[in-house]
């Protein structure tokens, strides 16, 4: 029985279950002539209540049958073929079964090991024998949960209570999701970055000055070295927390300002939604416009400026688009801090005389200091963990300089780079990659817990 | 005082200009990029074609009119290819590089549709080859050095004779529309990413938005105030600010690694972009949840509804177009996503359409990753085509969410 199938079955096994339940709550309503509180339950409860009940044996007996269901076969096939067909050793084993589930799959015409053609047989026919036991398992089990719970309905059944506190089960496995999420993000990149310091020595990664990990891809050379992050720390910083802030610091304060103070409403509402698309843009199509548009007119300006070096990949055309992205997070927040100011600070100001500007700049962004600052440093965040801007625009040279028009690269662009094309899962080049990581979650997380600390510790000032 | 006053006033000028030089600043960026794109990408929505005489020659092809009429099968493996080579060499002699590689499959469409053209010559209208169709555009500069340019002099005199000649046109590019990715710039199209990205959306909005809509209603109804709410509210915060990248490297390390799901394929996609919007969805839901007047939840629970009838029979409904419109708004963001679907080897460059969950697939934003890596000419022009794609799928998006909000959106 395939899978679909007996999901199908269960599916309306679970259905008719529900009609079954709903028909004796509807006739408990009738028996006690629908008298108030003689039936502790809406006859749709019983209904659900029977209906779960045949569906949750059934669905872990198909979940069972799901998880096991390659290694169960592959054992039973090895098992059935001749003594000596496939050799003893797992590697054999598995490259045996690969090959006959090419086989089996379609993917294969014909097979190189001539046991091959005799084991997919064998395969489709234990898949479709076990395949018929676990479904046919299932659906016994969710019929007898359908009769059993059936048979234990009765006006006083509490049918309600336990199908609310099913689904109050199914919100809190709901809201643990994002635990996991959390936990996975923390164990996998400690699990490799465990790996990676066990090949390379931490000190020297955090360090080391030089970055070049291609060269040392091949096992035996001196794994150690070649992973010193610095340039590519500096480089991040170089871009994210320099350049791209030089650009979106005071253009995202000014624009918050201008908008919150000066506009009228009408502007207002044209000049938000320009904004919002600014921020909705795909950071892809940033990249492209960085590498395609912005680069070599920054690179002519270079030459212009009589800067030999001047790159097509440089750190100012990436720094300058990533500021741009970031103005409207920043002006976001910033407009968010200055409306919270009270206004009769603004107002007691402007009374004594001082110029809109001079109460903004004495006034207003000293009040809003916390919020504009948390607000910066979230952008930082932001910046540092953004990937195809600088992966299309700033290159791959590990520099360590301060020349904007010179090429840099950064810890995102290296993540790309090491993990994308052929990848050998164990050498110290991919795993490199899961440490990069580590540090970056690492510092977008304190970043963020200090904005968000920020901005608690002075709020209420002025509530 | 008054010369102070005066200055006063011309600082406050100066400060206003500059408020207004910084909003400009930010809008005429976005329109020099609309524009770059635009003007660099609208031409890929249009084809150039030229005017060959093929003569469908059943030796060469390999299979006669009788054979064709018994058996369209075997116009598959027919040798359309070598009687448009052909044909385009007799047309054009040494020049035959002017009809794309790709031609062929227009001229076997036209004899599966008329069996009766083999043995006969017909003048038909193929693809050209992607410098012709640079230089048809006026995308090449042909007053530059030859070593400067792409394209050779011989292939600039060809253009112009076919030019003048009217052996060229220009149609709606539906290879672009309905192909997948190509080494030719002129066959390559995008409908093989995009739909690579409805099927990973599926995938997205399948699993986040119940989580996320459960998540939310848990939180805000019924968790109780404890240390285990407080883990959970800490890290839906954080996972918020987790750059995308690093959930690349989580579906990499436990989707593929691990779990041995298949590389490249839109439900590993899907799955991984689903965790990075999920806190979107929760933070948006809880916002619209708490939005919800208690007048309601009391009135609800005074009449004798439990807290689950209170909250799916009465919050929810109300609560469900705020709900909605972040759901959309987080779908707009993974469909822009790019990083985290490179970690997951979503940039294979495939040939054809993806046709399920688990085939190999790319989405909209990788494919405009991978083409922006060619250098040739028309492959820059299909960049910014799949860009302006990306671009009106996500402003179309985003208006339904807008729509929705203005028109569901209730406020007390």
């Amino acid at each position: 029985m395939s899978m679909s199938f007996a999901l199908l079955a269960i599916v309306l096994l679970a259905a008719a279950s529900w009609w079954f339940g709903r028909q004796r709550g509807l006739a408990f309503q009738v028996a006690t002539q629908h008298s108030l509180g003689s039936v502790h339950s809406l006859p749709g409860y019983h209904g659900v209540w029977v209906a779960l009940v045949a569906l949750l044996p059934a669905l872990a007996i198909l979940a069972v049958w799901a998880l096991v269901k390659d290694r169960l076969i592959a054992t039973e096939v090895l098992n059935a073929l001749p003594a000596g067909a496939v050799g003893s050793s797992p590697d054999e084993q598995r490259a045996f079964l690969s090959e006959v589930r090419g086989l089996v799959v379609g993917d294969y015409a014909a097979a190189f090991n001539p046991h091959a053609a005799t084991a997919a047989r064998l395969w489709v026919q234990a898949a479709s024998r076990l395949g018929w036991m676990f479904g046919s398992a299932a659906l016994l089990s969710g019929a007898m949960g359908a009769v059993y719970a059936w048979s234990r309905l009765t006006p006083g059944f509490r049918a309600r209570t336990r199908v609310e506190k099913f689904m109050l089960g199914v919100l809190a496995a709901a809201s643990i999701v994002a635990i996991v999420t959390t936990f996975g993000i923390v164990a996998s990149l400690l699990f490799e970055s465990f790996r990676f310091f066990q090949l390379v020595s931490p000190i020297d990664f955090l360090t080391g000055t030089h970055w070049s990990p291609q060269s040392t891809a091949h096992a035996g050379d001196d794994a150690s070295s070649g992973f010193g992050a610095v340039p590519l720390f500096w480089g991040t910083l170089f871009i994210g927390a320099i350049i791209a802030m030089i650009v979106a610091a005071p253009l995202g304060l000014m624009t918050a300002v201008y908008l919150t103070q000066y506009a009228n409403p009408a502007f207002r509402k044209v000049a938000k939604p320009v904004l919002e698309v600014l921020a909705g843009v795909p950071t892809v199509v940033y990249g492209f416009f960085a590498a395609l548009t912005v680069a070599p007119l920054v690179r002519d300006l270079g030459i212009s400026l009589g800067i030999a070096s001047a790159s097509s990949e440089s750190a100012l055309a990436a720094g300058l688009v990533m500021g741009v992205m970031i103005i409207p997070f920043i002006s976001s927040m910033a407009d968010d801090a200055l409306t919270a100011v009270p206004g009769a600070m603004r107002d007691g100001s402007l009374a004594m005389g001082a110029t809109p500007s001079e109460t903004i700049r004495k006034v207003m962004i000293p009040a809003a200091l916390p919020g504009i600052v948390a607000g910066m440093l979230l952008a930082v965040s932001r910046a540092i963990g953004e990937t195809m801007i600088v992966v299309m625009a700033a290159g791959l040279a590990a520099n360590l300089t301060a020349n904007p028009f010179a090429s840099v690269t950064t810890v995102t662009a290296q993540i790309v780079a090491l993990l994308t094309g052929d990848q050998e899962f164990d050498s110290a080049k991919t795993l490199s990659a899961f440490a990069l990581g580590l540090v970056l979650f690492l510092v977008t997380l304190l970043l963020n817990i200090f904005a968000l600390g920020v901005v608690k510790k002075y709020r209420e000032a002025y509530d | 005082m008054q010369a102070r006053i005066r200055l006063r006033y011309r600082k406050e000028r100066a400060f206003r200009a500059l408020g207004m030089v910084a909003l400009t600043f930010a809008a005429g960026f976005l329109l020099f990029l609309l524009v770059t794109i635009v003007a660099g990408g609208w031409n890929s929505f249009r084809q150039t074609q030229v005017l060959v005489p093929v003569t469908i020659d059943a030796t060469v092809l390999g299979v006669t009119e009788a054979q064709a009429r018994a058996n369209p099968e075997a116009l598959v493996r027919a040798n359309f290819l070598g009687v448009t080579a052909a044909s385009a060499e007799r047309a054009f002699g040494n020049q035959a590089a002017i009809v794309s590689e790709g031609a062929w499959l227009a001229v076997r469409k036209a004899v599966e549709d008329d069996p009766s053209l083999i043995g006969h010559s017909r003048n038909m209208w193929l693809i050209a080859a992607s410098n012709i169709d640079q230089l048809a555009k006026g995308r090449v500069d042909i007053h530059l050095p030859e070593a400067d340019r792409p394209v050779s002099n011989s292939e600039i005199v060809a253009w112009k004779q076919l030019q003048a000649t009217g052996k060229l046109r220009k149609v709606v590019n539906l290879t672009f529309l309905t192909g997948a990715d190509s080494i030719e710039p002129e066959l390559a199209g995008i409908w093989g990413a995009l739909k690579g990205s409805l099927l990973t959306m599926v995938v997205t909005l399948a699993i986040s938005f119940p989580v996320g809509a459960l998540t939310a209603i848990y939180l805000e109804e019924f968790a109780a105030k404890n240390r285990w709410t407080d883990i959970i509210e800490v890290s839906i915060n954080n996972l918020a600010a987790v750059p995308s990248i690093i959930f690349g490297l989580l579906g990499l390390a436990v989707f593929l690694n691990t779990m041995n799901m298949p590389r490249s394929a839109p439900v590993v996609g899907g799955l991984t972009l689903a965790l990075m919007t999920l806190p979107v969805i929760v933070i948006a839901s809880r916002s619209a949840i708490k939005a919800v007047p208690p007048s309601i939840r009391d009135a609800a629970l005074g009449i004798g509804a439990s807290p689950m009838q209170v909250v799916f029979h009465h919050v929810l409904p109300l609560a469900l177009p705020g709900i909605l419109t972040g759901t959309i708004l987080g779908m707009a963001r993974a469909l822009g996503e790019t990083a985290p679907l490179l970690m997951i080897g979503m940039r294979a460059f495939l040939t054809s359409v993806p046709s399920g969950l688990t085939q190999p697939a790319t989405v909209l934003p990788v494919q405009v990753f991978i083409w922006s890596d060619d250098v040739s000419r028309g492959f820059v022009e299909k960049t910014s085509g799949a860009i302006i794609v990306l671009l009106a799928l996500l402003l179309s998006i985003n208006g339904v969410a807008i729509y929705l909000r203005n028109r569901f959106e209730v406020r007390w």
